[in-house]
């Protein structure tokens, strides 16, 4: 059962602001979610292995080579502000 | 209560940057020291609709790391999302192992105080470094803002977990010593404090000896050398004994070391109600590591410290203590080896290298392997040594000048005219001049005060430059004493 606790604890730890109405709503639809999830709890999974990936494929690798990354231009293209090639970003504590 | 009264348990969790050369899950070069945000990439920036995939070099030497820190191989493991926000994570999380880590239940063996121990280590997990921070003010609390370089975010590492097994603060510089030696002999990092490549943080926790149950634990970061981790934990210590003795409670939190004034200090913040929410990384397969797999990589091991310092011990018959020593780095056993492949007296190279050469490097700050004596030079002052060409006075000047110049140390004794003096009728000359203007210490020795010989070998010596035979100047003034 979510509470409107819980609902707050995740809208902290997403950097969300929700008003009050918000909390209720959110914790409502939360609730209804779990609940639908909760008749895959009627199945019997005794013999099944936990699933880690949906597709049956292991050990997918690269090779280690090292190549070029993208221009510093580029990857502070969408930096909503930069400094000395540097994203800037606002006080973090 | 005086410290002593409390047990100290302390568990350490090591990240070493793997030695690839790109990243754990993009072709991004690991290279330390690029201009800022120049090694990065839409994978790495955590830019919309990109797809990671893991560099199987990460895999080796993760594998590598678990075998040689004896432990058990995972067959099957795989990645988790670590969720929190904070900017030097462009993904707000890291990927990283949680419950189905590449290895656990292994350990490595500490000598403190002549005293073998088995330290556990829980486990060994793969997980993708963060980006680096400049703070715009002394610190990050006085800083009205934060500048970002990606650069470090993608660097593979390890992160390995000891057991809550250490008991002080120097057993837990010998565990951080033995795991760094562990990790350079395998050569899967390169083990840089300085750099960063190898970092610690310390769990920390206090009970009363007898007690079972462990006490509350703070978790030390920001230890960047050997001797910042031993103070930093002597420091928490005792910070923990007093609060224990005044009858308060140790807060569960995490502080962070100030190596400057010496100081922990919290890092309690609203950011520290950590909950990782950590779940499967989807974008990234499991991993299924089969026995041959372990097997390979098992053969390609190369010899451990241990086995090492086994093997100086038995074959080369050094002290355990000189083995300890010159196996505790890399570098200094191969530079060692190397001197032996030169000259044959093990215990006469590991004397210089622990002795003169570590004390000349520390005094210059310098690492062996950027040593301008090299192996050889070593070994050839040794036989000069040996053959008596040389004293082991004058050795020690030689040694100094090899070690600023990098010339042949025979060179240097033929150029600055250091052979040593063993004519018998030369060093004669000079001890009876001696004896001669020094009645009164021959009175002395007559009345039975042996410091007077010293005094005189000690004129003989200075006649002569620090040249004379020491051997035969002490042999030919007791002669003459005798005589007398």
């Amino acid at each position: 059962m979510i509470t409107k606790k819980d609902v707050e604890h995740v809208a902290l730890l997403a950097r969300l602001e929700l008003s009050e109405a918000e909390k209720e709503k959110f914790t409502e639809q939360l609730n209804a979610i779990l609940e639908y999830a909760d008749a895959l709890k009627k199945l019997d999974t005794t013999n099944v292995q936990p699933t880690a990936h949906p597709l049956p494929i292991n050990n997918v690798f690269r090779e280690d080579v090292a190549r070029p990354g993208i221009a510093n231009e580029d990857a502070l293209a969408n930096a909503p502000e930069q400094e000395d090639g540097f994203f800037k970003v606002p006080k973090i504590v | 209560m005086p410290v002593q009264d409390y047990e100290v348990v302390i568990g350490l969790e090591v990240h070493a940057e793997l030695k690839t050369n790109s990243k754990i899950f993009c072709s991004c070069t690991t290279e330390f020291g690029g201009e800022q945000n120049t090694h990065v990439c839409p994978v790495c920036l955590g830019l919309p609709g990109v797809l990671p995939v893991l560099n199987k070099q990460v895999v080796e030497f993760a594998v590598m790391t678990g075998l040689a820190l004896n432990c058990k191989i995972a067959e099957f493991s795989k990645f988790d999302r670590k969720n929190y926000y904070y900017p030097d994570l462009p993904k707000n999380y890291q990927v990283s192992q949680y419950d189905l880590p590449i290895a656990e239940h292994g350990y490595l063996e500490i000598t403190v105080n002549d005293e073998h121990k088995r330290i556990g280590i829980t486990r060994v997990h793969m997980e993708e470094d963060a980006g680096k921070l400049v703070h715009a003010g002394a610190t990050i609390s006085q800083s009205d803002y934060s500048l970002v370089d990606y650069n470090r975010t993608g660097v593979p590492l390890v992160e390995i977990v000891s057991e809550p097994d250490l008991r002080s603060p120097e057993e837990a510089k010998a565990y951080l010593e033995k795991l760094k030696a562990i990790l350079q002999y395998t050569e899967v990092s390169d083990c840089k404090m300085e750099e960063g490549s190898l970092r610690c943080d310390a769990n920390i926790s206090l009970r009363h000896w007898g007690a079972k149950e462990f006490g509350t634990k703070t978790e030390l970061k920001n230890m960047n050398s050997f001797k910042a981790l031993q103070r930093a934990v002597e420091y928490e210590i005792e910070r923990q004994a007093q609060i224990l003795d005044e009858g308060g409670r140790i807060v569960q939190e995490t502080r962070t070391w100030d190596d400057n004034k010496g100081v922990s200090l919290s890092l309690r913040s609203k950011e520290e109600a950590h909950d990782y929410r950590y779940f499967p990384e989807p974008d990234l397969v499991p991993l299924v590591i089969d026995r041959e797999w372990v097997d390979r990589v098992k053969a390609g091991l190369p010899e451990l410290p241990d086995a090492r310092q086994k093997r100086y011990v038995e074959q080369l018959g050094l002290p355990e203590y000189d083995a300890m020593v010159i196996t505790g780095s890399k570098a200094m056993a191969e530079f060692f080896e190397a001197c032996l492949e030169h000259y044959r007296d093990a215990k006469a190279i590991s004397n210089w290298v622990m002795g003169e050469l570590s004390r000349l490097l520390n005094a210059h700050g310098m690492e062996i392997t950027e040593s301008r004596v090299k192996p050889r030079d070593l070994a050839k002052m040794l036989q000069l040594l040996e053959q008596g060409t040389i004293s082991s006075k004058i050795a020690k000047t030689v040694f100094e000048e090899v070690f600023a110049t990098g010339k042949d140390p025979e060179a240097i004794v033929r150029e600055k005219g250091l052979v040593q003096i063993s004519d018998e009728g030369a060093i004669g000359a000079i001890v009876d001049k001696i004896v001669e203007a020094n009645p009164q210490s021959v009175a002395d020795f007559k009345a039975g005060k042996d410091r007077a010989v010293g005094f005189l070998v000690g004129q003989v010596m200075k006649e002569t430059k620090g040249k004379a035979n020491p051997g035969l100047v002490n042999k030919l003034l007791l002669e003459r004493l005798h005589k007398n």
